[in-house]
C-alpha cells in the first residue's frame, strides 16, 4: 500500500465512524466514467465498505447516458446509407440497438471506422471526398469542444462531406434531475475532474445552496480519489457542505476559452437521456448557422422514440438505484463478451467495471 | 523499372525472387551469398533427446518501432516461446509475405535487424520461404518464424509441477511493448522515453534452469494480454487461487501514465521480453538475484503467491491504494496489431 493512500485512508475510516453513528452511513455519487474505473481498479469499495461508505456510479459514462433512439439513428445510418462512413469512438461500436450494433452493421458492409480523436474523422472526410463522413458526437463538456473545433476546421477548410449526430451533454442538468427526483439517496457528489476543468469548481455552488450536497472534484488516480472521499466527510462532518476541488488542475473559473468555443457552436436543447428522460436545457445541438454540419438536418433523420433492451437495468444502474450486480442479467446474459446493455458495453461503463474488477460475493 | 520497390514477381519463383534472395535475404540472415545457405528444408543434428518445436505469426504495425521492428519481434518472439518450455533454441525458420509496393530498404532494415538478433543470440535461421501479394491484400509485411529447441533430460516445468505457497517472480517491468507501438500509433508525445522491451530471454532462462533445478515449476512469456493472461491461465488450468501485490509489481512511470491514458490495466498490456516465472517459496530470491545479473532481469521481483486449490479459482490483486480486486483474462477488446 502507498504510505499516501494509507495516511488517507486511516482519516478517512475515523471520520467515518463518526459520521456512521449520525448519518447511518454515506453514500457518494461519481458522475465520471474515469472515476467508476479507477474505484473499480484500485479495489477502493473494499476499503470504503466496512466502513459503511457507499460509492455509487451516476450518469457519467458518456455511451450509457446516452438514449437508446440516438443508437437506432446512427446504425440506421450506417446501415441504409452506402455512401456514408460513420466515424466513433470505439466504446459506441458494441452498443445494441434494434437493428443490432454499429459493429453488426459492419460486419454486414456498412462503413464504421473507429476513431481516437475528432482530427481523424476529419481526416476520414478529406480522404474521402466521395462519401459522407457522420462523427457520432458523444460525450459531455469534456469532448464536445473538440466537437465545436472540429466543426470550426471544416467550415474554414471548405469541408463539405463532413457532419456531426450530436449528442453532447451538460452534466450538470442531470446531478441536478437525480437530486429533485428524490428517490436515490445521494449524500455528495465526487465532481469528475476533466468536466470540471472546463466548467469549474465554482459551477456547483448551485447545487451546494439548493440542495446542501458536498460537490467535491478529484482527479483520476485513486489516491485522488479517496483524498475526494476524505473531503467530503469532512465537510459532512462539519455540516459545512462546499464545491471545492482536491484536483490541483481545475480552478474555480474553469475554461472560458472552451466554453466561449462551445457557446459559438452549440446551443442549449432539452435532451433524452437513458432513463432519466428528457432533461430542460441539458443537451447541445448545433446552431442553426452551423446547420450544414448537423447530420439530423443534412440527412432528415426521423425521430427515433425513447426504450430500454428487454431485462435491462442499465437506467437503473446509472440512475444509482442499483449496483451492476444486482441487476438479474449481471454475469448471467450480460457480460463483456455479449454485453446487454452499454454499461456493459463501454469500457468505462459500471457493469463494465465490476465484471472486470470486483471480487466475486464468496470473496469478498 | 522502379527496383526499389517490391513487385508481384519478386514472389514469382523466377530471376527475381533468385536476386532477391541473392542480394537482400541471404546477407541479411544466412551465410553470406550462398544460395544453398537457406535451403527449402535445413537438417539439424539433436543427438536425441526431447525437441520443442513453435510456430508464430507477426503482423505489427508499424513495422518500425521504438526499440524494435517487425525483425527482431519475430526472432525474439520465437526464441522466448522455446526458452519458457524449458528448451534452448536450435534453429529457426523465416517466412514472409510481402506487400507488392513495398521498399526493399525497409524490408532490408527488418531482415538485418533480424538477422542481427539472431546471431547476438547465437541461434542461425536455416530456412525459409517468401511470397508477394497484391498490394490491397495487405499492408507492409507479415512474417511467420518456427522454430526448434532441445530440452534438457532433467527439466520438467509445468502447470501441474505449480504447488501452493510457490512465488512468482517476474523479470522486469510491464507494459512497454505493447504501449511503444500503441502510443507511437496514436502520436502520444509525453511517450518518447517508452521503447519496447523486446528481448530474447533464452540465456536468462538458461541460468534459471541451471541453478534452480526442481524449484523451478513453470515459465510463461507474457505476451499479448500480459500478465493478466498468464495468471489467469495458471490460475483456471491448476485450480488455484493466485495473490498479486500491486505495489510489487515493477513497471515504468511512463508506462503507468500511458495505460492510464489509453484506458488500459497495464496487467493485460502485451510484452515481448518479460519472463512470469513460478518457482518453489525457497527459491523465491534466488530466482530474483539470477534474473538480476542479466540486464533485462535487472528490475526482477517476487510479485505473488500461489493459494490454496479451489473449485472456482480467482486471481486476486492487493492494490497500491489498499484494496482487492480480481483479475481476469482479458475478453478479447479492439486491440491494434502489437505482435
Amino acid at each position: 500500500m502507498t504510505t499516501g493512500c494509507t495516511d488517507i485512508c486511516e482519516k478517512i475510516h475515523a471520520s467515518a465512524l463518526r459520521l456512521a453513528r449520525d448519518m447511518g452511513g454515506v453514500q457518494i455519487m461519481e458522475v465520471c466514467g474515469t472515476h467508476t474505473m479507477a474505484i473499480a481498479r484500485g479495489g477502493l469499495r473494499t476499503i470504503l465498505q466496512p466502513a459503511d461508505i457507499r460509492l455509487v456510479s451516476g450518469p457519467g459514462c458518456p455511451v450509457c447516458v446516452t438514449d437508446q433512439s440516438y443508437i437506432d439513428r446512427a446504425v440506421g445510418l450506417a446501415r441504409n446509407r452506402p455512401d456514408i462512413i460513420v466515424a466513433t469512438y470505439g466504446d459506441m461500436v458494441r452498443v445494441p440497438g434494434r437493428q443490432g450494433s454499429l459493429s453488426e452493421a459492419r460486419a454486414v458492409g456498412a462503413r464504421v471506422e473507429v476513431v481516437y480523436s475528432i482530427q481523424q474523422a476529419l481526416d476520414l472526410a478529406r480522404q474521402h471526398a466521395d462519401h459522407e463522413v457522420v462523427f457520432l458526437g458523444v460525450g459531455f463538456e469534456t469532448t464536445a469542444p473538440g466537437t465545436a473545433l472540429a466543426v470550426r476546421d471544416a467550415r474554414q477548410e471548405g469541408l463539405r462531406n463532413f457532419s456531426v449526430l450530436t449528442a453532447h451533454k451538460w452534466v450538470l442538468p442531470a446531478m441536478n434531475a437525480l437530486l429533485a427526483g428524490g428517490d436515490v439517496k445521494i449524500d455528495a457528489f465526487l465532481c469528475p475532474g476533466h468536466v470540471s476543468v472546463i466548467l469549474g469548481y465554482g459551477a456547483y455552488d448551485q447545487i451546494v445552496r439548493d440542495y446542501g450536497r458536498p460537490c467535491v472534484v478529484a482527479g483520476f488516480d485513486p489516491q485522488q480519489v479517496l483524498l475526494g472521499v476524505l473531503e467530503i466527510l469532512d465537510e459532512l462532518s462539519a455540516g459545512e457542505p462546499r464545491a471545492m476541488t482536491v484536483y490541483p488542475s481545475v480552478s474555480r473559473e474553469g475554461n472560458a476559452r472552451a466554453r466561449e468555443v462551445l457557446d459559438e457552436v452549440f446551443e442549449i436543447v432539452d435532451a433524452p437521456w437513458r432513463a432519466l428522460g428528457v432533461i430542460p436545457a441539458s443537451g447541445m445541438a448545433l446552431r442553426d448557422e452551423w446547420a450544414e454540419f448537423d447530420a439530423e438536418r443534412r440527412f432528415d433523420l426521423p425521430a427515433e422514440e425513447s426504450y430500454e433492451m428487454p431485462g435491462c437495468r442499465c437506467g437503473d444502474v446509472i440512475c444509482g438505484r442499483l449496483h451492476p450486480s444486482e441487476c438479474p442479467l449481471f454475469a448471467r446474459r450480460c457480460t463483456v463478451r455479449d454485453p446487454v446493455g452499454p454499461c456493459m458495453v463501454s469500457s468505462e461503463g459500471a457493469c463494465a467495471a465490476a465484471f472486470k474488477y470486483e471480487m466475486p460475493a464468496r470473496k469478498r | 523499372m522502379d527496383t526499389s520497390r517490391i513487385q508481384l514477381a519478386h514472389g514469382g519463383g523466377g530471376q527475381l525472387t533468385a536476386e532477391l534472395i541473392r542480394d537482400v535475404i541471404l546477407p541479411a540472415l544466412g551465410g553470406g551469398q550462398d544460395p544453398h545457405a537457406l535451403a527449402d528444408a535445413a537438417v539439424l543434428e539433436t543427438g536425441g533427446g526431447r525437441l520443442a518445436f513453435t510456430t508464430d505469426m507477426y503482423v505489427v504495425q508499424p513495422l518500425e518501432f521504438p526499440g524494435g521492428d517487425i525483425g527482431k519481434l519475430a526472432v525474439c518472439g520465437t526464441i522466448n516461446d522455446l526458452a519458457v518450455c524449458g528448451a534452448k533454441p536450435l534453429a529457426l525458420s523465416m517466412g514472409l509475405v510481402l506487400q507488392e509496393g513495398l521498399e526493399i530498404d525497409l524490408l532490408q532494415r527488418v531482415l538485418d535487424s533480424a538477422g542481427r538478433q539472431a546471431r547476438q543470440a547465437g541461434i542461425r535461421v536455416v530456412t525459409g520461404d517468401t511470397k508477394v501479394v497484391e498490394r490491397s491484400a495487405l499492408d507492409g509485411i507479415i512474417v511467420n518464424t518456427s522454430g526448434v529447441g532441445l530440452i534438457g533430460a532433467d527439466v520438467r516445468l509445468g502447470f501441474d509441477r505449480i504447488q501452493s505457497g510457490d512465488r512468482v517472480v517476474l523479470s522486469g517491468p510491464l507494459g512497454e511493448h505493447g504501449l511503444a507501438v500503441m502510443s507511437q500509433r496514436k502520436g502520444l508525445s509525453f511517450t518518447a522515453d517508452l521503447v519496447s522491451d523486446c528481448a530474447p530471454l533464452h540465456e536468462l532462462v538458461s541460468d534459471l534452469l541451471d541453478e534452480l533445478g526442481e524449484n523451478l515449476r513453470f515459465m510463461r512469456d507474457p505476451t499479448r494480454s500480459g500478465l493478466a493472461a498468464v495468471l489467469a491461465d495458471i490460475a483456471e488450468s491448476r485450480g488455484v487461487d493466485i495473490e498479486i501485490e500491486e505495489s510489487a509489481i515493477p513497471a515504468h512511470r511512463t508506462a503507468r501514465s500511458a495505460a492510464e491514458m489509453l484506458g488500459l490495466d497495464l496487467l493485460q498490456v502485451a510484452n515481448e521480453g518479460k519472463l512470469v516465472a513460478v518457482v518453489a517459496e525457497g527459491a523465491a530470491r534466488r530466482a530474483v538475484d539470477v534474473m538480476r545479473r542479466h540486464a533485462i532481469g535487472s528490475r526482477a521481483a517476487v510479485i505473488g503467491t500461489i493459494g490454496p486449490a479451489g473449485e472456482s479459482p480467482i486471481v486476486e490483486l492487493a492494490t497500491a491504494a489498499g484494496g482487492r480486486r480480481i483479475v481476469q483474462m482479458p475478453y478479447g477488446e479492439e486491440l491494434p496489431r502489437i505482435c
